[in-house]
């Protein structure tokens, strides 16, 4: 393990960058709002909708199919947390090591084909 | 030196996850508590770097940030939250925050008289990187690990019959 | 660093957890305020880590363990918020009160 001062350094260097990413996109909002001429009007926070009036509420409901998918890939985000240590630790532990992922990975494979079976995956 | 700077860390830590975290549970826009979550899982990842947790850090920022707040988002989505200014609290919010302010405070007084003087010495303490974390997931909780992918299996199955448009 | 201070900002988001199921009406609130608790375990967890030290490795792996459940509790919790959503058309919870006895 890296001693102390090291690792949060490397750790500062990442902060400093992250702070001046930030400065830099809120410094140049700023500006724009310094500079740009301010003339408030409730016709520009409307829905623009091809120039028309807009009907209704701009909220449209999604279709349920995209949560599924959303869902898919939270599941295998997981699954790819567990590769992680796995691939380190793979050399030393050998055959049991790869037994465990081939279990893990399979019964999530059974998902997949349930999903694919179920036509989940198909977009008509 | 090392530990005072991780002290002025933790107290801007604890002050960014606190107000968030209220703003989580007070705002009035559904997408913006959202959003307020994303800060407050952001400060518990920088907290778990502060504790040496790396591998635990980064995987808060992929799953949670990264996977969850997705699934919160497309929820929202799909329940046509009104997205302008609403109403989302019911009329028990004053026994709510009684009943919070006194966990809290229980909690709090069990916490500083159990484990009141006893220190954790971030400097010396030797961190855990991905390879222990590994040497023990993949032998002593063999079992969890594979009783999770059940879990997310029975989650995917369960939510593909519920979410399925027949 | 004390490790009180840890602990009482894990008991302080669970507290704002617990206000939150207790206080919001929409479901999908809801799940957000179970996650700032779960969060909190895990903030609970690491700390004990850390103050073993290499023995604490455990701790993290439940961490590990705690995240991924929260995953499928999510999208278990969100599907049955979409069909309560698409039978009754709202997710308030205080008017599915069906199965009260």
């Amino acid at each position: 393990m890296p001693e102390g001062g090291t690792y949060f350094g490397q750790y500062v260097t990442i902060g400093i960058f992250a702070l001046v990413g930030v400065v830099l996109v809120l410094g140049t909002l700023q500006l724009a709002k310094l500079v740009a001429p301010n003339v408030p009007d409730t016709d520009k926070y409307t829905t623009y909708e091809s120039g028309i009036d807009p009907i209704g509420s701009g909220w449209a409901q999604s279709n349920v199919r995209y949560y599924i998918f959303a869902l898919l890939f939270v599941v295998f985000d997981v699954e790819a947390v567990f590769l992680f240590p796995w691939a380190i630790v793979f050399e030393r532990f050998g055959t049991q090591a790869f037994v465990e992922m081939v279990i893990f990975i399979g019964i999530l494979a059974i998902a997949l084909l349930y999903a694919a079976k179920k036509k989940v995956l198909e977009w008509q | 030196m090392v530990d005072t700077w991780q002290l002025v860390v933790f107290w801007a830590l604890f002050a960014m996850m606190g107000v968030s975290a209220l703003r989580v549970v007070t705002s009035s826009n559904v997408v913006h508590a959202a959003l307020y979550l994303v800060v407050t899982l952001m400060g518990a990842a920088a907290l778990y770097v502060l504790l040496l947790a790396e591998f635990v850090a980064w995987v808060q920022v992929l799953v949670y940030v990264g996977a969850i707040i997705v699934l919160m988002l497309f929820g929202l989505m799909l329940t046509r939250a009104p997205i302008g200014k609403g109403m989302f609290d019911n009329d028990q919010r004053l026994v709510a925050a009684v009943t919070a302010g006194a966990l809290f405070g229980v909690t709090t007084w069990i916490i500083v008289d159990a484990f009141e003087g006893q220190k954790i010495t971030l400097s010396k303490a030797t961190g855990i990187r991905a390879e222990s974390i590994g040497d023990v997931i993949f032998s002593s909780f063999v079992l969890p690990f594979e009783v999770i992918s059940m879990l997310l299996l029975a989650a995917l199955i369960g939510a593909v019959v519920i979410a399925r448009r027949d | 660093m004390p490790i009180t201070y840890l602990l009482i900002l894990s008991s302080m988001l669970f507290s704002i957890g617990v206000y939150g199921v207790l206080a919001r009406q929409n479901a999908v609130l809801i799940l957000l305020s179970i996650e700032l608790m779960l969060n909190a375990v895990n903030i609970n967890l690491v700390a004990f880590s850390a103050m073993f030290g290499a023995e604490g490795v455990a701790g993290q792996v439940f961490a590990l363990f705690i995240i991924a459940v929260a995953a499928a509790e999510v999208g278990v919790g969100l599907a049955i918020v979409i069909l309560i959503f698409r039978n009754r058309s709202n997710v308030d919870v205080d008017e599915m009160s069906l199965m009260k006895w």
